[in-house]
């Protein structure tokens, strides 16, 4: 653990050095101010928040998780050739790639609601949103670094880490309305909430909407879904499929990392 | 006069009422008077003095009126008895003119303020509460049936099946009422034509208000929020006709304006705001004007079934409208599309609510309204407000 925390402590500082993340947290306030300032409407704003939370940060993560790793290719080479633990080694860079981009957009997305004092007026949707950001982020990256460590090109890399963002971003949920449209004549509720709970951008949206009462609109459907989502064990099953999207991909980038000749 | 106390040598509203001539007036003083059924067959003026309290033990009507000019004030009516045969009401008017019923207080009662085959009479400043259990059995707050030139004022009305129920009414005018928590609807009425309502408010109510088989109504600013659920609605209107509805705020509800056969009807100078779906619009509606209304932060603008559109948009003020004005005269110069593919995909397939804000539906809705194959093509605003209409 302590050679994990010297190489988290290392790149975290690496990480902020680079700049991005300083432009990625003043991003966030900027968008949160503006929103703040010139929508008359809180809950327009929080729509648009969520848009952005749920489109960008998972955009941003992949594409700086992968672009990070590639160039980080010659430091882990050297690390390597050091008597260390691949997997601390592992470990270490991607908390030191995570945390300071989820701490960056936290901060960021704090710091607005705190200066028009909207932190307590909807408290469980900005720690809702705050929670899904930095779950995503740490997804993302897992993903990112999965892509990185198997693929050694570096333009396929990036090339497949932006085709990763598009299919869970867009082209999922077009695959959902196809499936509606087929199979209209079957109650399709549950397949409908397993199929949101795969993909880590819908179920956040989907938890969050659920969060402004939204289920009143969709009749039966709605009623299904406030009923899964609505419920303790729903938010806990929720979570944990988030944090399965954190981990699956690190325990197998890991593993490839582990046996990975380089 | 005539003075009922519970210590003095009156005791009891049924003698007094036995005692009274036309045109006298009884108080009654602080107290509790279980008396059963009480008729009131003569032009009399009965006050409470501190709301005495008159209990009906949950059994049968309280006060049955079937004279003239009855006024009835400062009363605590509670307790009359629900049935599945009879209407029992606190207080029931049954064919007579002239009559009012003010400052009362209801609670519990099965129907609180009943009125059948009446005319010119006056309910106002009465605060009315009721049992809340099932639609089957709780009564209406004020109930009308059959009746004229009624002035519904002031009330407050919570917790009945209908806050306030009209059917055959004419000539009513409901203002400055505010009618919540209800099982049902918080404004109830068919067949009555030619009724004002005015600055009500309705909250909160299981089904919001409903509107049925009438001719000129006219609603004026009126507050219709929070009716939310999956089957509550703002105003739902079936059957309307030239009528016209001005400048209300629609707020918060699951459906703000739902309209269905209405025509000829004006929308005019009205605000939606928050609600999931700000106008549900069923193609059997005609000849409808849509004039100078605020659309703002609505999950959807306007739904409809179908893609012929016969009524008019004008001059509205939409918060999604992203077109330009070159020409400064505040409108915009692209006509505005005010439903979406997504809308209408919603229509027929439910279950696709869930890609509510995707971004997939997004862009579905983009490439939609450049090229309109779904929405409905003739339904636009021309002349979409650049600005809030205040």
């Amino acid at each position: 653990m302590k050679l994990v925390k010297k190489i988290l402590l290392y790149e975290v500082h690496n990480t902020i050095r680079s700049r991005w993340v300083i432009f990625y947290t003043f991003f966030f306030f900027l968008v949160g101010y503006a929103l703040f300032t010139f929508s008359g409407e809180v809950s327009k704003a929080y729509i648009s928040l969520m848009n952005i939370v749920l489109i960008i940060i998972p955009l941003i993560s992949v594409i700086f998780g992968s672009i990070y790793f590639y160039n980080s290719r010659e430091f882990i080479e050297m690390m390597l050739s050091q008597p260390i633990d691949r997997k601390s080694l592992f470990l270490g860079i991607f908390l030191g790639v995570a945390i300071p981009l989820s701490a960056g957009f936290a901060l960021g997305f704090s710091i607005p609601f705190l200066l028009f004092g909207k932190v307590t007026e909807q408290l469980t949707g900005f720690l809702l949103l705050l929670l899904l950001g930095m779950l995503l982020t740490f997804i993302f990256i897992a993903l990112s670094f999965l892509i990185s460590v198997k693929q050694d090109d570096k333009s396929k890399g990036l090339g497949l880490a932006i085709l990763i963002w598009l299919i869970l971003a867009v082209v999922y949920d077009g695959i959902v309305v196809m499936i509606i449209y087929f199979f209209q004549d079957y109650p399709l509720e549950n397949t409908m909430i397993i199929l949101s709970a795969t993909n880590p951008i819908d179920l956040g949206r989907i938890l969050f909407l659920m969060k402004f009462d939204i289920a009143a609109l969709m009749g039966y459907t709605g009623a299904v879904f406030q009923r899964f989502f609505g419920s303790s064990l729903g938010m806990i099953i929720s979570i944990s499929c988030l944090l399965i999207w954190v981990l699956l991909p690190f325990v197998l980038s890991s593993r490839f990392f582990n046996k990975k000749d380089f | 006069m005539i003075f009922v106390s519970k210590a003095g040598s009156i005791s009891s509203i049924r003698t007094a009422l036995n005692l009274a001539s036309d045109f006298d007036t009884i108080v009654v003083s602080k107290g509790e008077y279980s008396e059963g059924n009480l008729i009131i067959d003569k032009k009399i003026i009965l006050i409470g003095k501190d709301f005495p309290v008159i209990d009906g033990k949950g059994d049968g009507e309280i006060f049955t009126v079937t004279s003239n000019d009855v006024h009835i004030n400062g009363l605590l009516v509670k307790n009359s008895g629900i049935s599945y045969l009879k209407e029992n009401a606190g207080i029931r008017l049954d064919q007579v003119q002239n009559c009012s019923i003010t400052n009362n207080k209801f609670i519990d009662n099965f129907f609180a303020v009943y009125l059948a085959k009446s005319a010119h009479c006056v309910v106002s400043g009465n605060f009315i509460s009721g049992v809340k259990k099932r639609e089957t059995n709780s009564g209406n707050g004020i109930h009308l049936w059959y009746c004229r030139d009624i002035t519904i004022k002031n009330n407050r009305i919570f917790n009945h099946r209908d806050g306030i129920y009209f059917e055959f009414v004419r000539l009513g005018k409901i203002i400055n009422n505010e009618s919540g928590s209800n099982l049902r609807y918080g404004l109830h009425f068919m067949f009555s034509d030619s009724c004002e309502y005015t600055n009500n408010t309705f909250k909160d109510n299981g089904a919001g208000v409903a509107v049925m088989y009438t001719k000129n109504v006219l609603m004026t600013e009126n507050h219709f929020e929070h009716n939310w659920g999956s089957a509550s609605y703002g105003i739902l209107l079936k059957e309307i006709a030239d009528s016209r509805i001005e400048n209300n705020i629609l707020n918060e509800n699951s459906t703000g304006l739902y309209m269905e056969g209405c025509s000829r009807v004006t929308i005019k100078g009205n605000n939606f705001i928050r609600n999931g779906w700000a106008l549900k619009l069923m193609a059997n509606s005609m000849e409808n004007y849509f004039y100078n209304n605020n659309f703002i932060a609505n999950s959807f603008n306007i739904s409809t079934n179908s893609r012929q559109n016969f009524n008019t948009f004008e001059k509205n003020y939409w918060d999604d409208y992203k077109g330009y004005d070159l020409d400064k005269d505040g409108y915009g110069d692209v006509p505005f599309r005010p439903v979406t593919m997504f809308s209408m995909m919603i229509k027929s397939h439910p279950t696709s609510l869930i890609l509510l804000h995707s971004l997939f539906v997004d862009i579905l809705n983009i490439a939609e309204s450049i090229v309109p194959v779904i929405t409905p093509e003739a339904l636009t605003d021309q002349k979409p407000r650049m600005r809030i209409l205040n």
